[in-house]
């Protein structure tokens, strides 16, 4: 139990990855690199029409255009974006197919990872959207969500068979131009989670996507689009892991959110990526570009997300106020140790009338961690009586870990109500003594204290996700106090 | 149970306690008295396992066992509870949470079975009544927001829930009203029985109106200056600490 223990449990806590497997599959690939030749052909392995491929182009030359964003609060050697592979997938015929078709190898994959696809195994009120690599490998459920009329599909899939509402909806809420990593992904994105839930259904069950990065020197550019018509509801979640290596790979992935008028999203993200070593070698760069539309009046989106793996997390998971009382709002917990880096927060645009937006940042930063918090409240002139409460929370352990917090503000309308509040804590020794004292071990006392500070954002997640966060932090944070 | 002998403390080099000598049977309940700075908390939080507390020479054995060697929470699953004087905020975490978990961490190491959430509701409403708290105290984050009174009687609550071999009350009577005091001081006779020690560390006689002990020890300076029965504690009330000599010989004070 002594102080003296703690390099053993540090290096112990590098094993604790659990996520980090590869599995052995026969893949294709394109040639590393990016130019023309390789959009079109990621384009043409997916049969797309030409509109997408014309968007695709428009986003690559655009891309060409532009230079690596950096002023985040993150360092990392230049990428070279051209040596990364920008579409891998398991050696198959293209396109989710029935599960039976399934490479048993990836079935044994995802149940490896708790994420049974099996009929007989599958979890009950959760259908899930595998992704491996650039493909879906499977979909869960599809026949009992499409006889509510609800869509739940492979991206690839969505664009064959429902190419009217992909082309309505599909950079409407992030365009092609938005920024670097969104443009990268608006170039390549290979596959992703398309959802349409339509007017007045409450999609009954919890729709999930599971992204996992299986293939060295790949990249994983995936795009998510979710649309909630008029007075519908859905909730969303999203986990992901990739195998331990001494490579960072690059995850640009793009989510755009738009609910209708009355509707209610509901988007929950347990990213659990590699996080690399304790040197920080290795781990996923995950550079990604997450925006909601609440384009109709009384629309709500609420961004919950855990973050607890990659060697570098930038993203900021937006609302776009847009209708009259529209409801915005993000829930994070963000952690950092050994030598990760986070980078995150969110952005409320108050567009329309009585908009009310609510933030609650946790950020815990361990080892040697780096942990900062971005956001920014904007209320355009138009948007009265809007409201913002912000609360960012920072907890350190120990006293080589760093917590920034960097709140922007742009008020344009003299009747908006924007409050931030802020604060910085230690996990102390008198708590853990306390917990200690009752019989509690120290990782226990942490844990407990952790959950604790976190309470506010995992009551959030559905319930099942809940016990995930909370099991997931624990893993992140053994042998971080001592 | 506990046999304290010749224990020396320092904290960053500073020696603390200087030759502490203190036997505790079953069934026994010790006052330690004495002024600010004598070392009195000191004394708790050592046998409560503490860091920070440097021991430089002496032992405490406990049920026989070398309690020194054992780190906080294996003491507090032997049986030993620590009451603070100042019991800390742990937001967001609810006090039954906490009462559950160390109750079947402390269960798990008397070999008996953990109790589950109904279980534990049901014995956990005796406990409540026994030192009579509100049930509306369980689901509070952990001394968040609680007055001086609440949070020690919700240290006695934790007491009466883990029914420790022995406990250590430091400053339970600290900065309570005369009614606080006398719940605290209910919920502790609760809890004395012929197999639980106790020892209370204060520095007014008035907690030892309530409860009273079998013998009450004076610490000053880092030393035992002396011993006796609960009349001592009245002697103290009559005529302070500064008739006692505090260069007393350390022998002097074994109980």
């Amino acid at each position: 139990m002594g102080k003296s223990e703690n390099v053993g449990i540090g290096e112990l806590m590098q094993e604790e990855y659990r996520w980090g497997f590869v599995t052995d599959i026969e893949q294709e690939r394109v040639p590393k690199g990016l130019s023309e030749d390789v959009v079109r052909l990621i384009s043409a392995k997916k049969g797309e029409p030409e509109w997408l491929l014309e968007w695709r182009l428009a986003a690559y030359r655009h891309w060409r255009t532009l230079s690596e964003p950096h002023w985040a609060k993150v360092h990392h050697p230049p990428i070279d974006y051209q040596d990364i592979h920008y579409y891998a997938a398991p050696k198959k015929k293209a396109g989710p197919s029935k599960l039976a078709d399934v490479d048993p190898e990836i079935l044994a994959t995802y149940e490896k990872l708790g994420i049974p696809l099996k009929e007989q195994e599958m979890l009950a009120g959760v259908a899930v959207d595998a992704v491996f690599d650039s493909v879906s490998v499977a979909t869960t459920y599809k026949e009992k969500l499409a006889s509510l009329g609800i869509i739940f599909c492979a991206f690839s899939e969505a664009v064959r068979e429902h190419p009217e509402l992909v082309r309505q909806y599909l950079g409407s809420v992030v365009p092609h131009t938005d920024n670097f990593f969104a443009s990268l992904n608006a170039a390549v994105f290979s596959d992703g989670t398309f959802v349409y839930v339509p007017k007045g259904v409450r999609c009954p069950m919890e729709l999930s996507t599971y992204f996992r990065i299986n293939a060295n020197d790949t990249g994983q550019f995936e795009r998510t689009l979710i649309i909630a018509d008029e007075g519908s509801r859905v909730s969303y979640l999203e986990g992901c892991s990739a195998p331990r290596r001494d490579e960072n790979q690059l995850h640009a992935a793009v989510v755009e959110l738009v609910a209708l008028q009355d509707a209610v999203i509901k988007y929950s993200t347990v990213q659990n990526w590699y996080p690399g070593d304790k040197e920080g070698r290795g781990g996923i760069y995950n550079f990604v570009t997450k925006r909601g539309d609440c384009r109709g009046a009384r629309s709500r989106i609420s961004w919950t997300q855990v973050e607890t793996g990659s060697a570098i997390t930038w993203k900021y998971p937006s609302c776009i106020l847009r209708g009259d009382d529209a409801v915005g709002e993000f829930y994070s917990v963000a952690v950092t140790r050994g030598r990760q880096q986070a980078d995150t927060g969110t952005k409320m645009i108050h567009i329309g009338k009585n908009t009310r937006s609510t933030v609650v940042s946790k950020g815990i930063s361990a080892g040697e961690g780096s942990n900062a918090y971005r956001g920014l409240v904007k209320v355009l002139a138009g948007a009265d009586n809007a409201r913002n409460y912000t609360q960012c929370d920072s907890l350190l352990m120990g006293s080589r870990c760093a917590a920034h917090t960097f709140p922007y503000l742009e008020v344009k309308n003299d009747s908006a109500q924007v409050e931030h509040e802020a604060t910085t804590s230690k996990i102390g020794d008198d708590q853990l003594f306390y917990l200690q004292s009752r019989g509690l071990s120290a990782e226990d006392a942490v844990n407990m204290i952790v959950n604790g500070f976190c309470k506010e954002v995992f009551k959030e997640l559905p319930m099942e996700f809940a016990v995930e966060a909370q099991k997931l932090l624990a893993v992140s944070l053994e042998g971080a106090v001592g | 149970m506990l046999e304290i002998s010749n224990l020396h403390v320092a904290v960053n080099g500073t020696p603390i306690l200087k030759g502490i000598d203190l036997t505790v049977r079953a069934g026994e309940v010790h006052a330690v008295m004495g002024p600010n700075g004598s070392g009195k908390s000191t004394l708790a939080h050592v046998i409560a396992g503490r860091e920070g507390y440097e021991v430089t020479a002496g032992e405490i054995r406990y049920l026989d066992r070398n309690l020194l060697e054992l780190a906080p929470e294996e003491r507090a699953r032997a049986g030993i509870f620590l009451a603070f004087q100042y019991p800390v905020e742990i937001p967001g975490v609810a006090n039954i949470q906490l009462l559950k978990s160390a109750l079947n961490q402390v269960r798990r190491a008397r070999g008996e079975a953990e109790l589950d959430a109904m279980d534990f509701l049901d014995y956990v409403q005796t406990r409540l009544a026994l030192v009579g708290m509100k049930e509306e105290l369980l689901y509070r984050s952990i001394n968040e927001g609680f007055s001086g009174g609440e949070k020690k009687r919700n240290e006695i609550l934790q007491m009466a829930v883990l029914e420790p071999r022995l406990a250590i009350l430091d400053e339970t009577d600290s900065g309570l009203d005369i009614d606080a005091l006398k719940a605290v001081a209910d919920g502790v006779n609760a809890l004395r029985s012929h197999e639980r020690a106790m020892v209370l560390v204060t520095h007014y006689q008035r907690l030892l109106n309530y409860i009273r002990p079998d013998r009450v020890h004076v610490l000053a300076a880092g030393r035992m200056v002396k011993s006796g029965g609960p009349e001592l504690a009245s002697e103290l009330e009559e005529r302070g600490y500064g008739w006692l000599d505090t260069t007393a010989e350390v022998g002097e004070a074994r109980a």
